[in-house]
Parts: C-alpha cells; structure tokens; sequence
C-alpha cells in the first residue's frame, strides 16, 4: 500500500494544475446551463481542441498517435484534477474511454494512424453501435448483417441507444459477419463512417426530455473490408474489450462529478431553513450527507484499488462491475437525498426562476435513473459478478 | 501508486490464515465459545510467540513494530476465523493506550508484558449512558492522601474477568483521566453481562472506593484525551479489519452452500435471485476492504484525514456485515437458520462488532462534522489531493 506520487507524478500534476488555473473556461458555466445540447457540444468540442493542442488529451495514449505517452496513474491524476478545476468534460468522451483503447488494443498499425489523432482532437466524434431493439441484455443476439462481398462489407440492420449518434462522424459498430452463426460466435466488430449513403440517424427522446441517444438504420451501407477491427468473427471478444474499459474508466469522473454536487448540497443546506434550524444542523440531513460521502468515498477507493490492479497486471477485470453497481445506485441514492434535503424548490425546471441552481437537481434526479440501466443494467452486472467472479453456474 | 497489500504484506496474511487454520479452527471456536471466559491460556501463547500480541509496538517494549496495514492483515484473518478472546481488548485498546499515554516505566512494566503475552488487559470506558463519547465519562476519581479513590460503574468492558489489569477512564476534578487498576483491587466487582456474540465476553465493572496508588495515574487531561482517542481509532481499525474477514468468510460458505445445495434439479446458486444476493456480498465485502486499506494507511502515515477514513470504513462495514449475515442466512435457507451452521456465529459477531467503537450512525455524525462544520477533508489521491 503505497498512495504517494512519485516526482514525475507530482511534476505533471503541477503542470496540468498551472495550465488549467488560466485554460478553463470562464464562461462553462453559463453554457452548461443555459445552452441547448448541440450548442453545449459545440462548446465542449472547441474545449477538447484546445486540450488537445496543450498537449493534455490522451494522456496514457503512445506519443506517435498524439498522446503523451503518460502511464494511467498520470490519466487518473488527469481526470481528478479536471474534476477539481471545474474543467467542463471533453465531448469525445466516447472514442477516449472507449473505442481509442479498443483500436489501440485491437487496432493494426495503418488503423491506429488514421483515427486516434482525430479521436484526440475531436475531430472526429464517436458513437458505439451495439444494443438492437431485440439485443439488449442479450447482445449477443444482435443481428445487423455485414456480408462480405469483394473488398466490402454490405450492412443491413438497426441499433438503438446510441449516445452520441446525432454528434458522431464514426460509429464503432458489432454486425454478425456469419448469417448461419449463433451468440457469440461470427461476429465483427467494424469502424462505420457515419456519411457513408444508407446510414440514417434517428433522436430517441428520452424520459428527461433531451435526446442524448438515437436509433441507427444501416439500409446496404459499403464499409472497406479494412475496417474491420480485430478479425472478421472475432467481434464478441473486441466489443468485450471495449466494455471492460468503459466499466473501469468511465466512471472516475462520474464519481468525481457526484463528489462535486455532494460539496454543493453541502453548501445549499446552510441556507435551507428545516424545524427551525438550518438543515445542516438537522440530524436527519447531517446522517444522510455523510452517508452520500461515505458511498462516494467507497466507490472513489473501489476505483483506485481497481485501477492500481490494472497497472499492475495490465487489463481490467470483471470486477469493473462492482464499480458500475457502486456509481450507478448509489448515485441514485443521493439524488434522492438530495431531493428530500432541497425540499419543494428541487423538483423545479431550469424553465423557473424559482429553480436551484438552474433546476440542475431536477434533472440529475431524472437523470440519474438511467444509470442502472445504461451500459449493462444491474441485474446483467450481477450475473457477470455471481457467474465471471464467484463461479457460480450459469443462468441462461 | 499500489493500492492494496505488498507482497511482505500479503504474506503476513496469508500465514495468519494457515496458522489459524491449524490452530483454532471453528471446532476450537466452538469449544471456547462454551467456556466461561472464551480464553484459552494455550491459543494465547501461540499468538505470543508469532508475536501478534506486541504487533504495532516499538521493540524495545518486546513489540513487533509493524503498522497499521500488517496489524490489519493480520487482524483480517482473525475475523475470519472468528477468534475468541481478548485480542481486542488486550492488545489494541489497552496496548495502544499505554503506549500513547503511559511513562516508559509503564510501559516498561505493563506494554511489554502485554507484547510477551504475559498479561491481559482491557479499557473501561463506557458507563450507564453507553455513549462512546469522551465527554459522557463521569466514574468519578479523587485524590486522597497518597492514592486516588475511583467509585462509579463501567458497562460494555469487554474481557474485564481475564484482564490482570485495567485501564479505567474517569474524571478527576473535571479532568479526564486514566488509571491502572490491577484485577485483584479490593472493591472491584466484575459481573458478566451475557449478550450476543457467544465468542466475546463483556461485563459490567463495579468501583465501591477503589484505591489506587499515586504511579497508577497513567495520563490526565489534554494528553489523556489524545492518547484515548487514538486507542480508539486504532481498536476500531483493528475491529474493521475482523469485519472484513468476517464478511469474506461470510461469502465463501455461502457460495460454497449455493453451488452444491440443489433444488428443483439444479444448484440453488444457478438462479439468479440467488446470485444476486451473493453478489452483493461481493459488493459489499470490496467496498469495505478498500475502505479498510485506506483507512490504515491513512492512520499508518498521521495523515490528517485519517479520522475520516476510519469513520468511514466503519460506518460502511457495520452495515455491511449484519447485510452479508443476512443475505448468507437468507440463502441457506433452513440450514443457516441452525446452530450447527456457522453462519449464525458470524451474525452474532457482526452485530457486537457493529456496536463495538461506535454504529455507522455514531460515525456517520462524526463524519458530518468534519465535513458539514469544519469544511471537507482532504482525501489522499483524490479530487483536490494535497
């Protein structure tokens, strides 16, 4: 057990602090809050760009795809620090968590060239094609068809979920190559460019009202055969890889995000008037504030003792699913703490004056009750636990 | 960055569990658990020679002098094997109060025969009220010609009828204060008090005008205050740490339970609302032993957080051992609901260690005011470390 940075450490960390001190932008806050969605993007788009251009983004990535070739300590530093300043989030955050380390895992040596700059940069946005209307939990069930003929694959099929769908250039897609194969087997993993003719993207309003996902509808669309990632039939093993990644990496900011609103309803319940007193004076309230930063202070520890896990054997495990339970339910915990804490002015929109923060809690709320659903609901995760880690016997 | 055990570390620990293994194995937990004072005289011994019973202290009180993260290893193990007795009460509270507060003549005489594992010793600190707070001591201790005179009532003093001597906290003119009091005093009674956990005993202790010699005033005051403190979070991070092992041992039977037991033609452990609750077993176990690691290294290194981290840790563990007994009598069915199931002896244990040191609503306070009326703590490799 050993927690202290090494110099080197230390010396990115206070380059990194000295940059973002004069580099975040002022005025997140105001587009945060007052931007529609695609405005928010555009803004976070040109934020990524100036990261990029500073040297900071793909901080564990090798140097000669446009990274720093930092290890994944300086990434963790990364993202807690960005966290710490306030910085808003980069908007590719999709092909950084996810499809760069799956091409840089699985990628040849001509892929990893062509796209993991523009990854980078934000140049070039990403979206993951995976869930089907009727490949959901099952997603080995999925059925996009990608027939080879010549030096190209012809896709047929829908997707759906995808975040991101309506912002991305490219789309990391899991088509079963082999029409006579079953489950896992005879799947490809393919890189899609989004203009390709054929492709239609489709918003998916959701319950919070925004669109973040889309549906996908690939009607004979050619992808090069050379964009296959990984080996033709050996999809399942790369989509695999990418959700390893997403469940071990994804969420330090998303704890990091929550330990903000934590320290902010902090601040709010001294104003808060409750029996008579300031609610940060309530027993009640005070059991249940620490009780949020007991949950998030665990999942914080789950993640660092994961992460330290992977720099020591390299890759993450199936115990990346204890961190997706640990984020997700408890983060739907202190939502509903926090809407208990705020009182009635909570459940107000941005669309009132009257709102806290801008009815920032009344979305998070909403919000927060897709996080055990998304990126593998609960129930999968625990069957990945009882099955992949006590070896319990399978289920279905 | 190595979040977790090193190798010397992980090796403390894994000769811990073989040699419990071989020498109290649950048939030995189960004899002692029908004996009057849960002590074995012989198991003691054994500890003393692997020199667990002076594991934290400086050598040149006969101590190991290894940290928080081997006491914590080691102390894992135990709770797995649900060792009985005063190792507790001995060793962390009453060693670690010495330690922190006692004169070198003290802790020549009394540490170091608690470290050769020639003494037993407890802290009474607890009173009527039952509050683990410093302020709610009231036993009241005065000065009289050449000697002290303690009168008062301690409750909850664990191991108090195989203690040689005890370390009594009361008040001396306003003053908290700490007094050695040997077992064989005139006007000490030890009345047992049978509770939960058959493996631990506690007691209720009696002080009708126990005069105490003027050199068994330990520590008074400011100093005393602090030395206590520390015992406390150092017993409590040792109690945490059996916590730990305790749930571990928890998960292991019963997922050994569900892959065997076998119910509509097929192992009870391939249904998923049986797998679910042993996942989160799993949950719950991990999310307590980072949050023991942290918690030690933090105590390990005097970082200022280091009462946060103990808070937390054992506001997370109590609930989650009493949730993992549940969730592993729960599975197994009518068999966890026997005597001859193991399973039942951990539920009792977590339930007393829940209490022991201060339930998660205690710590839970605690963390509120440190984070709501002194500002947050600074967390180590974390979102604005250092």
């Amino acid at each position: 057990m050993d927690l202290s940075l090494t110099p080197q450490e230390t010396q990115f960390r206070d380059a990194l602090r000295a940059w973002l001190a004069v580099s975040v932008p002022r005025d997140w806050e105001q587009h945060r809050l007052h931007d529609s969605m695609q405005e928010r993007f555009q803004f976070l788009r040109a934020w990524q760009k100036r990261v990029f251009e500073a040297g900071w983004a793909g901080v564990a990535w090798p140097k000669e795809y446009g990274g720093r070739g930092a290890g994944l300590m300086e990434q963790v530093i990364f993202t807690q620090e960005m966290a710490a300043a306030g910085a808003p989030p980069l908007a590719n955050i999709l092909g950084l968590a996810l499809i760069g380390p799956t091409i840089i895992a699985f990628g040849t040596e001509a892929q990893k060239k062509r796209y993991l700059p523009n990854i980078l940069s934000a140049d070039e946005i990403w979206c993951q094609g995976f869930s089907e209307p009727n490949a959901g939990s099952d997603l080995a069930a999925l059925r996009t068809d990608a027939r080879l003929a010549g030096d190209h694959f012809v896709v047929n099929g829908q997707k759906i979920w995808n975040s991101y769908g309506w912002a991305a250039d490219w789309c990391a897609l899991v088509t079963r190559s082999d029409p006579n194969s079953q489950k896992h087997q005879g799947l490809t993993y393919l890189l899609v460019d989004m203009k390709s003719p054929g492709v239609e993207v489709r918003p998916l309003r959701q319950l919070t009202g925004e669109s973040e996902f889309t549906e996908l509808f690939f009607r004979d669309v050619r992808v090069p055969a050379e964009n296959v990632l990984g080996a033709v039939g050996n999809g399942w093993n790369v989509a695999l890889g990418t959700l390893a990644h997403e469940r071990a990496t994804l969420g330090v900011s998303a704890q990091a995000a929550v330990r903000r609103q934590i320290e902010g309803l902090i601040d709010l319940s001294r104003d808060i008037p409750r029996n008579g007193r300031r609610a940060a004076d309530e027993p009640l309230v005070r059991q249940k504030l620490a009780q949020s930063y007991i949950e998030n202070e665990v999942l914080r520890l789950n993640q660092m003792r994961a992460l330290s896990k992977i720099i020591q054997t390299g890759a993450p495990g199936p115990e990346g699913s204890i961190l997706k339970i640990g984020f997700s339910e408890s983060n739907q915990r202190f939502q509903a703490a926090a809407q208990e804490i705020l009182g009635p002015y909570a459940q107000l929109t941005g669309a009132s004056e009257l709102a806290i923060d801008n009815g920032a809690w009344s979305y998070s709320y909403l919000r927060s009750r897709g996080n055990t659903i998304e990126a593998g609901t609960s129930e999968i995760q625990r069957n990945i636990i009882g099955q992949h880690v006590l070896g319990l016997p399978k289920s279905y | 960055m190595n979040f977790g055990l090193t190798e010397t570390q992980q090796t403390i620990r894994s000769s811990a569990r073989q040699f419990l293994a071989a020498e109290c194995p649950m048939a030995e937990v189960r004899r002692l658990a029908e004996t009057e004072t849960v002590y074995d005289a012989g198991l003691w011994s054994k500890f003393a020679a692997q020199g667990w019973t002076g594991i934290i202290f400086p050598e040149e009180y006969d101590g190991l002098g290894l940290g928080m993260l081997e006491m914590a290893a080691t102390l894992e193990e135990m709770g797995r094997a649900l060792v009985p007795g005063p190792f507790i009460s001995t060793v962390l509270l009453a060693g670690t109060l010495l330690d922190r507060a006692g004169s070198d003549q003290h802790k020549q005489k009394y540490l170091s025969a608690i470290c050769r594992g020639e003494a037993r010793s407890t802290v009474a600190l607890l009173e009527r009220s039952a509050s683990w707070d410093l302020d709610a001591v009231h036993l009241e201790a005065r000065g009289i010609s050449d000697a002290f005179e303690l009168s008062g009532e301690k409750l909850f003093v664990p191991d108090a009828a195989i203690a040689d001597f005890l370390l009594v906290v009361a008040r001396l003119a306003g003053d908290l204060a700490v007094f050695l009091v040997p077992a064989a005093t005139p006007g000490l009674e030890v009345i047992a008090t049978p509770a939960l956990d058959i493996t631990r005993r506690l007691y209720q202790v009696s002080f009708a005008q126990v005069v105490v010699p003027t050199e068994n005033l330990l520590c008074r005051g400011e100093r005393a205050r602090e030395a206590l403190e520390s015992a406390l979070e150092v017993a409590c991070l040792g109690t945490v740490a059996e916590m730990v092992g305790g749930i571990q041992s928890l998960l292991d039977l019963t997922v050994a339970y569900a892959k065997t037991r076998k119910q509509f033609g097929r192992p009870i452990g391939s249904f998923q609302a049986v797998q679910h609750q042993c996942a989160d077993m799993l949950v719950l176990l991990e999310g307590s032993r980072s949050a023991l690691y942290y918690a030690a290294w933090m105590l390990g290194e005097n970082d200022p957080g280091a009462r946060t981290a103990v808070s937390v840790a054992k506001a997370y563990a109590s609930e989650a051992y009493r949730d993992a007994g549940n969730k592993s009598i729960q599975v197994q069915g009518g068999m966890g609901f026997t005597w001859e199931n193991d399973a039942h002896l951990y539920y009792r244990r977590a339930k007393a260690s829940e209490i022991a040191f201060g339930d998660a609503t205690f710590h839970r306070e605690r963390i509120a005011q440190m984070l709501i009326d002194r500002g947050l703590p600074k967390s180590r490799l974390g979102v604005a470390a250092d």
